[in-house]
């Protein structure tokens, strides 16, 4: 199903983002405003590789609802937020392991089902 | 500073420990505890501002404090709460419309972390189903990058957290009044890389009131008034970076604790190192350290060649969170901002008792910061 979370169609999974035509702040989700100028902005499709800016690792199960943990139960999970060329640092759950987690690494970043998801790009 | 001087002559303060008692009920024990202070009447207060995010509507306290008609303005601003409920009766007092004034913040929350919902703050569902809707990922994210930039130590947050529950034990109102050391704290448990279990505050109970007069009226009393020289509440700036963003912009985040602070202390007059003890927002460990630099204290990465010294200790050159802070106190929402104006009037007074800040000090800062982006600051002489 298309929303504001899917990826634009025929791009390999790249996140929906918009950009303001004036002052160039990118935004996720993508947003019909600039939050900075107030001036119109226009979707774009955000690029699919990044590097961290930060991440922490969530240790316990978050509250449910709304927190629905996976089939096999819930184990901890690493997030953070990868920082894309277009100027734009996006909250991801990160699949890899938390002792991998390291800011400035490369990561590819693609829409899925929910939220953005982020793994390792190779170098 | 504009208009007339306000002075703080009453302070009221409930324990913030946990109790079956209402919140209600703690708000009319702060305002009587305050009244009493000062030395004045309910009959006496010309205006009154006040709330709770979770315990209800201030201005309903009338009916135990005394149907004297008083006008009673209820606010509801987060975690500003406080703060702009005082920054109302400053205005009240400096404008001459009243030369009475009450300020008062209380708040009563379920136990465990604080439960929002996407839809309340224009998120898709999608962010609470995945996990992402949790508040201390976010404390722990900021502190990391925080970390990485400038070379603070785990350590160092670790003994943020040992001299909160230091102070705690000195408090006699505070939650938290065992000692915990670094090691302890260090091997608490991890919550959410790098902040463990007893790095964080938790929701909790407790209410403050402050009575404001004018200089007429504080001249009448006697007693030992403290100057309330600034109180400004701001909104953040586009490039801050907040809790629950699924974006956020890039470059080194604003602060709007930074722009708070520097506003109260133009308004004041005075500088951060003109001041001798401060209470600063410490939602966890690294919110004291970063708040240390962004309201002026320090340079960024300066706490590491402070804290570990006990430079922010009680008998240290810059004593912070004197009463223990949120890590001790636990965070009421609606109470929190004024506690920490409690707090510096009782040590500008003297009148802090074991945990007094030696060699009488006479300056004070106040500073809160919250969700979605919102600091509330003081500036207190005596």
């Amino acid at each position: 199903m298309e929303g504001p979370l899917s990826a634009v169609r025929e791009t390999g999974g790249r996140l929906r983002g918009s950009r303001c035509a004036d002052c160039a702040v990118a935004t996720y989700p993508a947003d019909s405003v600039c939050p900075r100028c107030g001036g119109p902005a226009e979707a774009i499709a955000l690029s699919g590789t990044g590097t961290l800016w930060t991440w922490t690792v969530q240790r316990y199960a978050p509250k449910s609802p709304p927190y629905v943990p996976p089939a096999a139960g819930f184990t901890p999970f690493t997030v953070g937020y990868v920082e894309l060329p277009e100027g734009v640092r996006v909250l991801a759950v990160l699949d890899i392991r938390p002792e991998e987690a390291e800011i400035g690494m490369p990561l590819t970043i693609t829409a899925g089902d929910g939220v953005p998801r982020a793994v390792g790009a190779a170098v | 500073m504009s208009g007339q001087d306000v002075l703080v002559c009453g302070a009221g303060i409930t324990s913030f420990a946990r109790t079956e008692v209402s919140g209600r009920q703690l708000a009319v024990q702060a305002v009587r505890a305050a009244l009493a202070d000062a030395g004045l009447p309910w009959s006496r207060v010309r205006a009154a501002y006040g709330g709770s995010d979770a315990a209800g509507n201030a201005d309903t306290l009338v009916a135990e404090l005394g149907l004297t008609g008083v006008p009673f303005t209820n606010v509801r601003n987060g975690c500003a709460t406080g703060g702009s409920a005082l920054v109302s009766a400053v205005g009240a007092i400096r404008s001459g419309a009243a030369d009475v004034a009450l300020a008062v913040g209380f708040d009563k929350h379920p136990r465990g972390a604080f439960d929002p919902r996407p839809a309340d703050w224009g998120l898709d569902e999608a962010y609470g189903r995945d996990g992402l809707m949790v508040t201390t990922q976010f404390f722990a994210m900021k502190i990391q990058r925080y970390m990485h930039d400038h070379g603070i130590s785990a350590r160092t947050l670790a003994l943020v957290a040992e001299k909160a529950y230091a102070n705690g034990v000195l408090t006699p109102h505070a939650w938290r009044r065992k000692p915990l050391d670094a090691d302890e704290i260090l091997a608490s448990g991890m919550v959410n890389d790098p902040l463990t279990r007893y790095m964080f505050c938790s929701p909790g109970q407790g209410a403050v009131a402050l009575i404001l007069c004018s200089g007429a009226v504080a001249r009448e009393l006697g007693g030992t008034p403290v100057t309330l020289r600034a109180a400004v509440v701001r909104t953040r700036r586009f490039g801050s970076f907040e809790v629950f963003s699924p974006w956020a912009p890039p470059g080194t985040p604003t602060s709007v604790s930074a722009d708070a602070a520097e506003l109260a202390f133009e308004e004041a007059g005075l500088g951060p190192h003109d001041i001798h003890v401060c209470q600063l927002q410490d939602t966890e460990s690294g919110a004291e350290v970063m708040h240390l630099a962004e309201c002026g204290f320090c340079e960024h990465g300066e706490q590491e060649s402070l804290i570990p010294f006990g430079a922010t200790g009680i008998g240290g050159s810059l004593p912070v969170n004197t009463d223990g802070g949120c890590i001790a106190n636990g965070e009421p929402i609606g109470a929190s901002g004024l506690r920490q104006v409690h707090e510096i009037v009782q040590q500008l007074r003297g009148r802090a008792g074991e945990r007094q800040v030696p060699g009488e000090p006479s300056t004070g800062f106040t500073h809160v910061y919250g969700a979605p982006g919102v600091s509330a600051c003081t500036v207190l002489t005596r």
